[in-house]
């Protein structure tokens, strides 16, 4: 664009310099514009460049820890400052599992939300349906963690205890119940969090469904809900599965709230109420107690593995609601 | 007949799912507000001017404040500020200004990635790239963290912002013999200059609410610091730790500060996001 006006701008300097020589502030203005490129391009370069140091920087601080433990580190339960021991499969499990339990949650929700605020809701008061959601997502972390201590902890507590009461034969609910804190108390933390940012984005996506072809499936006679079960959900599934694994992408890599009400231990979990510390968790409580470089490297391993983890969700995300959108969406959630 | 409990029974399922649609946006709604009720139920009244202007007190003294945090939090973001802003935007405008193959979208790719790296994780490399060479915790290696995580926010709004201005006003301008650098700074960017600003304070309000990667860089610090070089308080860290702590007072301080962090981020990011959206969606 900018650039083909560049070129006839050029060819007309060309043919106006067989009639004039160049004058010395034409090069002035040249050498302007060769220093403005310089500098916008370093600048970009330096994206890159930070980029590559995150990767290299976590690499060289978990070298101590690869060292000593390779890829045993991601199957062993042991997590023992003591004796010197380390390796995180509860952890990732923790992780894991919180996430996924959060997804169950949020994603009836959140997609449910969208629908409603895209198809059944007129234009005009769209805004004001969607505006409680978008203030919910700007709530900093470290607050929707006080709020699960204080104020949702001890409902799960009394949940949890009431489950166990009577329904204890199950091996979900026979756990440690009057602790409150754990992974039912972080997934539903989570599921907190990550519903207003799979709302927005299913919005978008479902934006860029067709009118012509829900109207289209309404002229047959269907119901709305016909119309939108049929076209408009099929159409938008992949964008929608992009909007979800998002959504998942952000459960794995929050730390402030779950470190605050997910219960902070290293053991494997047997039970929804078991307390266990997911990957962020485990860094951000034990980093300032780590005295020794295999701990420090041990926790910045963690990091990596939590790095890894999320770069791959955070890619698959990007492309599914990239061929979704076809590039007319820009990801700021 | 069969026709027509047919026809109810379409119709109940479009109400029941109409219902349970309402239901899903009730619950978001539902817990906003529990959330922020709580909030301004156990913080509001706690704020006085005392408790934004006086340095925290020793534990078990009455009254004290968090004058140092509020400071440091704002010294912290605006060092961050005058690293991510012009990294921020000065690759945005390569990107969309000089168009090169695959170099831009590279960069654009990546901003896009990493918007998703954990906070907690930002602070993990700022803290091997700024805390071990320089020996110590400091507010300079918070800044890093911060920047880290604003620069990618920066640059795609300001990729999008910059994208929307016209091309007749580019060739205006270098149809008068204008530089095209002078093009840059004295067209495209003021013409763009709202939805600019948007995202830089959508960037701000961003890492102002973020304790974790602050964690092991600033550190915190219970006493009054504007050095850069040494350990500094912010807000989100302070309501970690009065939070986490085992004393009452300390709890609603950390209520009451947790309101002023409230206070801040919404006024800062939501106004402007909504703006944003608002604009985006007509």
């Amino acid at each position: 664009m900018a650039r083909d006006s560049e070129a006839t701008l050029d060819a007309t300097d060309r043919t106006l310099a067989g009639v004039k020589p160049v004058s010395a502030r034409r090069q002035l203005v040249n050498l302007g514009d060769r220093v403005f490129y310089i500098i916008a391009k370093s600048l970009a370069l330096l994206v890159i460049v930070l980029a590559l140091l995150l990767v290299a920087d976590l690499f060289r601080g978990a070298s101590e820890a690869i060292r000593q433990f390779g890829l045993k580190f991601l199957v062993g339960t042991t997590w023992d400052p003591v004796t010197r021991q380390f390796s995180t499969l509860p952890t990732v499990i923790g992780t894991l599992v919180k996430g996924f339990i959060a997804l169950l949650l949020a994603v009836p929700v959140s997609i449910g939300s969208a629908i409603f605020i895209t198809f059944y809701t007129p234009r005009w008061l769209r805004p004001v349906i969607s505006y409680p959601i978008e203030l919910l997502a700007g709530i900093p972390s470290i607050i929707f963690g006080m709020w699960g201590l204080f104020a949702m902890v001890p409902v799960v507590r009394v949940i949890q205890i009431w489950l166990k009461a009577h329904f204890g034969w199950f091996f979900l609910f026979d756990g440690p119940a009057v602790y409150g804190v754990g992974v039912l108390s972080g997934s539903i933390i989570l599921f907190i969090m990550i519903t207003p940012i799979i709302t927005a984005i299913s919005k978008e996506i479902l934006l860029t469904v067709p009118r012509e072809q829900i109207e289209g499936m309404l002229a047959l006679g269907s119901t709305k809900w016909e119309a939108i079960w049929k076209v408009a959900l099929p159409y938008a599934r992949i964008g929608l599965f992009g909007a979800v694994v998002l959504g998942l992408g952000r459960a794995i890599g929050e730390t402030m709230a779950v470190t605050m009400v997910g219960g902070n231990s290293f053991d494997l979990i047997h039970s929804l109420f078991d307390p266990v510390h997911s990957m962020a968790s485990q860094i951000a409580s034990e980093f300032s107690e780590a005295t020794y470089s295999l701990y420090v490297s041990s926790l910045i391993y963690v990091g990596l593995v939590l790095f890894g983890i999320t770069i791959l969700i955070s890619l698959l995300a990007q492309f599914l609601i990239w061929k979704t959108s076809k590039g007319k969406l820009a990801l700021l959630d | 007949m069969v026709l027509i409990s047919h026809y109810r029974y379409r119709k109940l399922v479009e109400w029941a799912n109409w219902a349970g649609m309402l239901l899903c946006i009730t619950v978001s709604v539902f817990f906003l507000v529990a959330i922020l009720g709580y909030v301004l139920v156990n913080g509001a009244s706690y704020i006085d001017w005392e408790f934004l202007t006086a340095m925290p007190v020793p534990t078990g003294e009455t009254g004290g404040g968090i004058a140092n945090a509020l400071v440091g939090s704002f010294l912290v973001v605006i060092v961050a500020s005058l690293m991510a802003l012009p990294i921020g935007i000065g690759a945005a405008i390569f990107i969309n200004e000089f168009p090169s193959q695959g170099f831009g979208r590279t960069v654009r790719f990546l901003a896009e990635v990493l918007t998703g790296v954990p906070s907690i994780v930002v602070g993990l490399f700022a803290y091997a790239l700024v805390v071990i060479p320089s020996g110590g915790f400091s507010a300079l290696s918070g800044s890093v963290a911060y920047a880290f995580i604003m620069i990618p926010i920066i640059l795609i709004s300001a990729h999008e912002a910059l994208r929307l201005v016209p091309d007749s006003l580019r060739e205006a301008s270098l149809a008068l013999g204008i530089p095209k650098w002078r093009t840059i700074m004295g067209v495209v960017l003021p013409v763009s200059s709202r939805a600019l600003i948007t995202g830089a304070v959508l960037a701000i309000s961003r890492a102002l609410g973020e304790a974790a990667p602050m964690l092991f860089t600033a550190f915190g610090n219970s006493f009054w610091n504007v050095n850069p070089t040494k350990p500094i308080a912010t807000v989100p860290l302070l309501i970690y730790t009065y939070a986490t702590g085992p004393y009452e007072d300390w709890h609603r301080k950390a209520w009451a500060a947790s309101f002023v962090l409230l206070v801040i981020v919404f006024f800062t990011s939501v106004l402007t996001r909504a703006f944003l959206r608002g604009k985006a969606n007509e």
